[in-house]
């Protein structure tokens, strides 16, 4: 609208209108970005999943779309939601206002969800017409065989033993891991066009490619081979080794023969497991451990569920000989590193038979006709960072190479090695995207979340876990999953909470809608950075203005 | 938006609470004027405000939350200050309503006015809101505003409390606290800064009035400050709200800092939430999370010089005024009040 000039009264010599046209956008030194850091439960994650980003979709209730998201990266979220020592939950910001968020609890809902409603696994990429061979139907085979197929690759799976899941059937007993949880997962898997063909144990790799046609190899026979330590005595056939028994308590072949009272010897995971497993068969066990409870690499949870059951703990014990009562056993004390010595006293153990859970090794006929590829100083197969072998198309992962020995970590190296094939496969080279920073405590604005503790798993009472197998710990009820999915302070990842767009005070920023987030209207943001102040998970940051 | 009991709210609203503007995982009716995209943003962007404005923060969340109260038909009367000069250099406004300046003291009986106008064309639906800042409202309006008050006309009164003259350079009010540093109470002497036991209540004034409705907010606590908005709007007759809004350049805190230090005023104790009706303390919003007075003060260099030595007995009385706040109006969370 222009102004008549003979009408209008004296002074005005501009147009009448809004401030728009005045763009305060040029007082700014500093702009604000939206950014997306790396929330650290991402960051802990070895099997690389995006849980805040599941979760995130778990919060609304959108459990399908939530289980997409995480199965994008881990096709076994029932078994990991039981089997997984969670380190997310170790590095979960909230842990520093009140408790970590359960995700585990939560992976587990949605796994046991998916399998209930029976949800197919999706895959993404057309057929590519390769053939890619898998030894071993152990997680960290079952999650590369999972993520080529979804690439579109055609997978084949070659287990030497009897049943699929490796570890996850053969070690971890199944008060933590029931079967059917294993057999649903692993079905799902094979509804993907997997073929997965047992008791076919590979001797020579070059060899099965050749004659099957394949155009790589992911070899994850994990380790197997109990390790053992030579204890004199009259009657060896009172010592059996863990792996033995574990397995046999799967498939069982031999009847199990451990008397009443049972010596387990270590101080692992494994350990803890027998002891736990011959409890529920009967037994009266004790753990023998040459160091301290603190020196025990077993999860601290899983001895003080052990100790609950009634399992005696021994410390600072070696078992010397046996004879026709028992075992000779020394006690030690920790010398000023922290490394048991003997101190020559001597007592005796009545026990009927002695469990070795001295750790596993990689059982190396595998590497027959592989040359160049062979067992380094710890008993494993080095691999690159793609997780390939010196045998150009041979990738290995899981419990044979240098790592530490869980099923997440397979996992892991299942989905690495399955991308770095796939990049082989085109003849290219897979580049990870570089990680963000990770969203630590201090990126937070806390005030804006509501006090809320973590909601338990309930837990069977030790009365009944002393005799029989039941599950230990039972799911979450809906309501508590959801609780604990909304518990999430989506750490570093904007999730809506229209803060920066409430709070401007130059409405510098437009909201775009549902799911699209916002953007800065940098014609009138000043740069006060009271947006970045008041953003509660970090998603903000102000960056310096190019002069 | 009607206030849901602080119970309910912590059952129902786990990752954020209900202390966000918004959350995608409330019904668009529950959440915020602020997080709707339908907004008025009665006060615009290319404002002259500077970096940081509490005062523009506070007007546009007040003025939004009227609008859609009164369904859109809505007057103001703004007193002359930061509030009028930074919004509408003639002939240029940030506002988005019908809007009316005249003197510095005389907004209330503008207001007044322009309310008994609409009385005499038997206008009821629109609606009378009228604003100022500390200076133009507690200092030079106050005779015009205790008329509004004791005729109860059917205004709708906000004073935004930045605690001095901030268009003019920062000179003190009646609402610059003891011990403050303005460019009248210079930092000099024995005593500096504004002196103690000076100032006066407003909120405390205005319910001597026995009007309606009394009650204060501040820009860190929208959802607090948004209900008592449309609270106010549903009486009829003279309404007093204060709001609490720093002023980054004349408190010499840091622009990004503004919501920040209006949370810790209010969880330390120096700015209480209080609601009364007809004279009446009907309800106060309790402290969430106690913090110490001195954090409060520590990022405002108006109050640096209470931290030297010599001047332990200002920081001692500034704490005094929080404890009594505490005490008086029962701030203190659920738990921790006394049986």
């Amino acid at each position: 609208m222009s102004i008549d000039s003979a009408k209008t009264p004296f002074a005005v010599t501009l147009d009448v209108g809004g401030s728009l046209l005045n763009k305060t956008g040029s007082w700014r030194s500093e702009r604000p970005v939206y950014v997306d850091r790396l929330p650290p439960c991402n960051h802990a994650c070895p099997a690389g999943e995006d849980i805040q980003g599941w979760l995130y979709h778990a919060e609304e209730g959108d459990y399908r779309g939530a289980w997409e998201s995480l199965i994008a990266n881990n096709p076994l979220p029932a078994i990991m939601g039981r089997a997984c020592y969670h380190p997310c939950q170790q590095a979960c910001n909230r842990a520093q206002l009140d408790q970590a968020v359960n995700i585990h609890a939560v992976e587990r809902y949605l796994g046991d969800l998916a399998l209930e409603e029976q949800w197919p696994a999706q895959i993404v990429n057309p057929p590519s017409g390769k053939r890619v061979l898998v030894i071993g139907a152990g997680p960290s085979g079952l999650s590369a065989a999972y993520h080529l197929a979804r690439l579109g690759h055609s997978v084949e799976i070659h287990e030497a033993g009897p049943l699929p899941g490796g570890m996850m059937r053969f070690g971890i007993p199944r008060y933590r891991l029931p079967r059917e949880v294993v057999d649903g997962e692993v079905q799902r898997i094979v509804n993907m066009g997997v073929e997965l063909q047992l008791n076919r144990r590979v001797d020579d790799i070059p060899k099965a490619l050749e004659d099957g046609g394949f155009d790589a190899c992911f070899v994850a026979i994990g380790a197997h081979i109990a390790k053992r330590v030579d204890i004199p005595g009259p009657d060896a056939a009172r010592i059996v080794d863990a792996v033995s028994f574990l397995r046999d308590m799967e498939t069982g072949d031999a009847p199990l023969q451990l008397g009443r009272r049972v010596v387990v010897y270590g101080g692992g995971n494994t350990a803890v497991d027998v002891a736990r497993t011959a409890k529920r068969l009967g037994a009266e066990p004790m753990i023998v451990y040459r160091r301290s409870r603190s020196q025990m690499p077993a999860h601290d949870f899983e001895i003080d569920e052990a100790l609950e059951e009634g399992i005696v703990v021994n410390w600072l014990r070696t078992i010397t000989e046996s004879d026709q009562q028992g075992f000779k056993i020394e006690k030690m004390t920790l010398d000023e590193n922290g490394w048991p010595q003997p101190t020559g006293e001597f007592e005796t153990i009545e026990a009927d038979s002695l469990v070795l859970a001295l750790g596993q090794n990689v059982d190396q006929s595998i590497l027959t006709n592989l040359p160049g590829v062979t067992l380094n100083r710890d008993g494993v197969v080095e691999v690159g960072a793609d997780m390939a072998t010196a045998f150009a198309g041979v990738f290995a992962g899981g419990d044979m190479v240098p790592a530490e020995r869980t099923v997440t970590v397979a996992v892991g190296h299942g989905k690495k090695a399955a991308r770095n094939i796939d990049a082989y496969l085109r003849g290219e080279t897979y580049r990870p995207l570089p990680k963000s920073e990770v969203a630590n405590f201090e990126t937070l604005n806390t005030w804006y979340y509501t006090d809320a503790e973590q909601k338990m798993q309930p837990v069977l009472d030790a009365a009944r876990r002393r005799s029989t197998f039941e599950e230990v710990h039972t799911g979450l009820d809906a309501d508590s999953a959801l609780f604990e999915a909304r518990r999430c302070l989506s750490c570093g990842n904007c999730f809506e909470c229209d803060n920066c767009y409430g709070i401007c005070p130059d409405n510098a920023i437009t909201k775009l809608g549902a799911g699209k987030r916002f953007e800065f209207k940098y014609d009138y943001c000043k740069g006060c950075g009271m947006c970045v102040a008041e953003c509660p998970c970090g998603a903000i940051v102000m960056t310096p203005e190019a002069t | 938006m009607t206030k849901v009991p602080d119970s309910e709210q912590r059952v129902k609203f786990y990752q954020t609470g209900t202390f966000t503007v918004g959350n995608r995982l409330l019904d668009e009716a529950q959440r915020t004027v602020q997080a709707s995209v339908e907004r008025a943003n009665s006060l615009d962007s290319g404002h002259r405000a500077c970096q940081g404005c509490g005062e523009a923060l506070g007007a546009r969340y007040v003025v939004d939350a009227a609008l859609r109260a009164a369904d859109d038909q809505l007057i103001a009367a703004n007193a002359t200050g930061c509030l009028e000069v930074f919004t509408t250099p003639y002939p240029e406004s940030a506002w988005r309503l019908p809007w009316i300046h005249s003197l510095f003291g005389n907004a209330p009986a503008v207001g007044a006015g322009i309310a008994a106008a609409l009385r005499a064309r038997g206008r009821e639906d629109v609606r009378v809101i009228a604003q100022g800042g500390d200076g133009g409202t507690t200092d030079i309006g106050m005779g015009c505003l205790s008329g509004v008050f004791e005729r109860n006309d059917d205004v709708l009164y906000v004073c935004y409390n930045n605690q001095a003259y901030m268009n003019t350079g920062v000179q003190r009010s009646s609402q610059t606290p003891p011990a403050a540093r303005t460019a009248t109470t210079t930092v000099a002497g024995s005593e500096p800064g504004n002196e103690l036991n000076s100032g006066k209540s407003v909120p405390l004034i205005a319910m001597a009035h026995g009007i309606p409705y009394v009650a204060t907010a501040s820009v860190n606590d929208l959802h607090d400050l948004e209900y008592k908005v449309v609270k106010a709007m549903g009486f009829r007759g003279a309404r007093y709200l204060e709001v609490f809004v720093p002023c980054p350049l004349g408190w010499g805190s840091r622009p990004a800092d503004t919501i920040k230090v209006a949370r810790l005023a209010t969880q330390c104790g120096m700015f209480p939430l209080i609601e009364a009706e007809y004279g009446e303390l009907t309800a106060v919003t309790r402290i969430r999370d106690r913090r110490p007075v001195e954090e409060y003060l520590k990022l405002q260099r108006r109050f640096a010089h209470v931290f030297a030595p010599e001047n332990a007995h200002q920081l001692e009385a500034l704490r005094e005024i929080a404890e009594r706040n505490i005490r008086r109006f029962n701030l203190l969370p659920n738990e921790e009040a006394a049986p």
